[in-house]
């Protein structure tokens, strides 16, 4: 089953193509990697699914419904939840409150229900708070519960991302080069936590990786692209062999 | 040092975090309940207006320490408060209803400017607020049917019902309810999902929308809460100073309530409080200055907006996280003494922020 | 007739914004701070001139250069005190220090020359041009040619001098201008000496059409108001929103009811930013993430 069709997607910046007519499609429950050499336009293609962008040509579905001019704030509340390539998390917060965050989307209370604090706001926290100690429970953030996003270290902060995207309760999560600025154990650890997205929350990945013992670990599937055009879509062991995209790499 | 030892989640939400700070706060509140039976009446009405800033205080800090949000005119929903309550309550309107509808009128307002604020961000949004409230007292000005222009305005005495309020200590009583008020309301939005996404908005606009907060909708909360706060201010400033005169909520008052959320310690309530007590009592302290200074120095216009000039660039470069920055380096020097490291509190070398992109 | 003397005037008051809006962008451009005290520089500016022109009788062409270059001192040395500590803190921490260091130079201009309006005495004070029906104040004159010769000595300083250059570089990347061996550090601070002496220039401009009080550096959040039409960022921009204000607050002035000239700036500036959030003369910029 198809959950995010990306049809004919075209975008430039002042004269300057960054995407062209770049199609593929995500089953649910597969992990599907992004690859390709700096500038190619990947995380212009993650900023345009994630309705930052808005789409010059082409169309965007997700779960069958036309997602191609909705907002990135609706997007996320269909069931997108992305992460960004250089961390973008609430500096000033702690991490329970960037992940509490995360939990927006499933706010029920008005703004009045609020302001008194009544009964049904109070539950709401409360199923908030367990909701974001399953996400900690399963990242192994214990430690960093009630610290401030600015003292982590940047290996911590990147899990974090993943986390809170994680508490937004998503079906496709985009992840944006999780692997990079992490060392050698860190990675072996997002390897397993990746497949236990997939494994036990049923989250359908979609990831842009320069890793490619990563890629080809955990990948169903990869697409590589160069200068905003796809060169191939394919299992990973077939795109790694594949003649222009060793050439793209290579020069 | 204390720990708290957690063994519910809900302990992370109530207001008082533990037995002692129910007893400080109580403390603090019984404290101020009995303040009128022992202080002169020109100190009540002082403490009183410590209140008033204070609920102004808070306003301004949902906006701008929580949401990020500067505003360089704030003065004119003080403005906006206390002229819509004067003009009320001068055609009968009773002091509650007319204080509610002050608020209310002062939120819509706030609300219609953040329209054109959604467009706008940073230096861009301080000055188109510094030019909202220029208008304002321009039209406050011109306006003379209403606002009685340059003759200004004489404010009704407020009475509840049969009761007058006209006295130091109701007044007292009446700012210090509001103020509570304020402060109840402005925590329980922080520990709910409209304050989280608040503080979202502020710490990273993109990444606040790719969590599903809609950032036009927080930002026109976040203006309206703020103005409609700052607008029951300004109702019960009205009282205070008794007649209304447009320069009353000019750009030095704007930069007054800065000044306060700056100096008390941007994102923090009590940090408002603070604010509000310093910004009240500095005219005095400066009153108190003007007798042993030499007459030329004493008599200097300026003297007053200088001193708070000087205030603000001090406070901005040796201590930005004002008052209560302070306050939490000095508690937890005791709480680990002798083990106080200062590198804990120091601040790291930054370099040039660029926020313009190409 | 009387458009055409509007016109004038509004342009040689839009000079004046020009010019100071001219030194909030050189200021922006170069450390990406807003300084909220350039009319309080002007202000300054005014008063030394009149210091050395009027009280010390120092000749009229001495006088204003003496007073231009005692504010292109004070602007480096305010910098080094006030704004320096300040490098890497948020951009409304510095915009709040600039608003105070604008109160404290009030202050001391009370302090210093009282709160009695002076006025500059001026070789050129009170003579006309007069044109078929329009009279044209020499003030006026004055204003516009010396705006011309200004902006063209600015123009040429950052086009062929290195000093000029080494400011350009580090307004576009101050790490890698740093790296290319410029001292960012000199540079913010000849930086702010350029941008006082031009507010001087203005605030000297100025002087002998308006009084000169610790007041008059208000003008500066017009001038702002200006810097941000223009774009702010731009140094042509600046002289155009300058202009654009100067012009739209004198036909306001004349033709609707009383209240709206002292607005204007104001009003247009809403609508630029409504319509337009980053000014006329500049295109969007969307964070890249």
């Amino acid at each position: 089953m198809t959950i995010l069709q990306v049809e004919n997607a075209s975008i430039s910046f002042g004269g300057v193509k960054a995407l062209q007519n770049i199609s593929f499609h995500v089953k649910k429950d597969e992990v599907f990697s992004i690859i390709g050499p700096n500038g190619a336009g990947k995380t212009t293609l993650f900023n345009l699914i994630s309705r930052i962008y808005d789409l010059k040509e082409g169309s965007l579905f997700f779960k069958g419904v036309d997602a191609t001019n909705l907002s990135t704030h609706q997007i996320a509340k269909l069931g997108i939840a992305r992460t960004f390539q250089n961390t973008e998390l609430f500096e000033q917060e702690t991490v329970l409150n960037n992940l509490l965050i995360g939990n927006h989307i499933h706010r029920k209370t008005s703004l009045l229900q609020e302001i008194i604090f009544d009964r049904k706001t109070r539950n709401q926290e409360m199923e908030f708070r367990e909701n974001v100690e399953a996400i900690i429970d399963l990242l192994d953030l214990q430690a960093y519960r009630y610290q401030k996003i600015s003292n982590l270290p940047y290996g911590i902060r990147k899990l974090v991302e993943i986390a809170r995207a994680l508490s937004m309760k998503p079906e496709l999560i985009l992840l944006d080069e999780p692997s990079s600025g992490l060392n050698p154990e860190e990675t072996e650890d997002l390897i397993f936590q990746i497949e236990d997205l997939r494994a036990e929350l049923g989250i359908t990945v979609l990831m842009i990786e320069h890793d490619m013992n990563l890629v080809s670990q955990i990948s169903d599937r990869v697409m590589a692209i160069a200068d905003g055009q796809t060169l191939i879509v394919g299992h990973p062991k077939e795109v790694q062999d594949h003649a222009e995209v060793i050439r793209a790499y290579l020069g | 040092m204390q720990f708290i030892r957690k063994t519910n989640y809900y302990q992370d939400i109530q207001l008082f975090k533990h037995g002692g700070q129910i007893f400080w706060y109580a403390t603090l509140l019984f404290f101020l309940l009995f303040t009128p039976l022992f202080l002169s009446e020109f100190y009540l009405g002082e403490l009183a207006l410590v209140f008033i800033y204070g609920i102004a205080g808070v306003g301004l800090m949902l906006l701008t320490g929580y949401t990020g949000q500067v505003s360089l005119g704030h003065a004119a929903f003080l403005g906006i408060g206390a002229y819509c309550h004067a003009y009320l309550l001068s055609h009968e309107v009773p002091f509650l209803i007319s204080l509610t509808l002050a608020t209310l009128f002062s939120a819509t307002v706030g609300g219609i400017l953040a329209i054109p604020a959604l467009r706008v961000t940073g230096i861009y949004l301080a000055v188109a607020t510094l030019a909202f409230s220029v208008i304002v007292e321009q039209i406050l000005t011109h306006w003379v049917s209403v606002t009685g222009g340059y003759r200004g305005m004489l404010v009704p005495a407020p009475s509840l019902g049969p009761i007058s309020l006209q006295s130091f200590e109701i007044f007292y009583y009446t700012c210090l309810t509001f103020l509570i008020l304020t402060i109840f309301i402005a925590l329980n939005l922080l520990r709910s999902p409209t304050g989280r996404a608040m503080t979202a908005v502020r710490d990273s606009e993109i990444s606040a929308e790719s969590m599903g907060i809609n950032l036009a909708q927080t930002k026109a909360i976040a203006f309206s809460l703020s103005s409609g706060l700052t607008g029951l201010a300004g109702g019960l400033l009205a009282h205070k100073i008794g007649y209304l005169a447009p320069d009353s909520f000019n750009l030095l008052m704007s930069i007054q309530l800065l000044l306060m959320v700056v100096v008390g310690g941007l994102g923090s309530l009590h940090g408002a409080v603070y604010g509000a007590i310093f910004i009240g009592f500095l005219p005095q302290a400066i009153a108190l200055l003007r007798d042993s200074l030499p007459g030329t120095v004493a008599h200097t216009p300026g003297l007053e907006p200088g001193i708070f000039g000087l205030i603000l660039v001090l406070v901005l470069i040796y201590e930005p996280l004002g008052i209560y920055g302070r306050w939490i380096k000095i508690r937890s020097f005791f709480e680990e003494f002798p083990l106080y490291r200062q590198a804990t509190h120091k601040r790291q070398r930054t370099f040039l922020k660029t926020e313009r992109l190409r | 007739m009387e458009i055409i003397q509007l016109l004038i005037s509004g342009m040689s008051q839009g000079c004046v914004y020009g010019l100071i809006a001219l030194g909030f962008v050189l200021i922006y451009k170069a450390t990406e701070m807003v300084n909220f005290a350039q009319g309080d520089l002007m202000m300054l500016g005014a008063f030394l001139s009149y210091t050395f022109v009027s009280v010390l009788n120092f000749p009229f062409m001495l006088g204003i250069i003496a007073a231009i270059g005692s504010m292109a001192a004070i602007g480096a040395i305010t910098e080094r005190l006030a704004i320096r500590p300040m490098i890497g803190e948020p951009h409304f921490s510095v915009l709040m220090v600039t608003i105070g260091l604008g109160f404290i130079f009030r202050a001391a201009s009370g302090f210093i020359w009282g709160s009695e309006p002076k006025t500059l005495d001026t070789p050129y004070a009170g003579q006309i041009l007069k044109i078929n029906n329009i009279i044209i104040g020499y003030e006026n004159i004055v204003i516009l040619m010396a705006t011309i010769l200004l902006c063209a000595s600015l123009v040429l300083f950052f086009r062929f001098t290195t000093t000029g250059k080494a400011m350009q570089a580090a307004s576009q990347n101050q790490l890698a201008a740093m790296y290319v061996g410029i001292s960012v550090r000199k540079i913010n601070t000849l930086v702010w000496a350029v941008s006082a002496s031009v507010s001087a220039a203005a605030g000297i401009l100025i002087a002998p059409v308006s009084l000169i009080d610790p007041q008059m550096g208000f003008i500066g959040i017009k001038a702002f108001a200006a810097a941000i039409v223009g774009g702010f960022g731009s140094l042509p921009g600046a002289i155009i929103g300058g202009l654009i204000i100067g012009i739209a607050e004198q036909f306001a002035g004349l033709y609707l009811p009383s209240g709206f000239s002292e607005v204007t700036a104001y009003i247009i500036l809403l609508i630029v930013l409504i319509a337009r959030p980053h000014g006329i003369f500049t295109s969007m910029h969307i964070k890249k993430v």
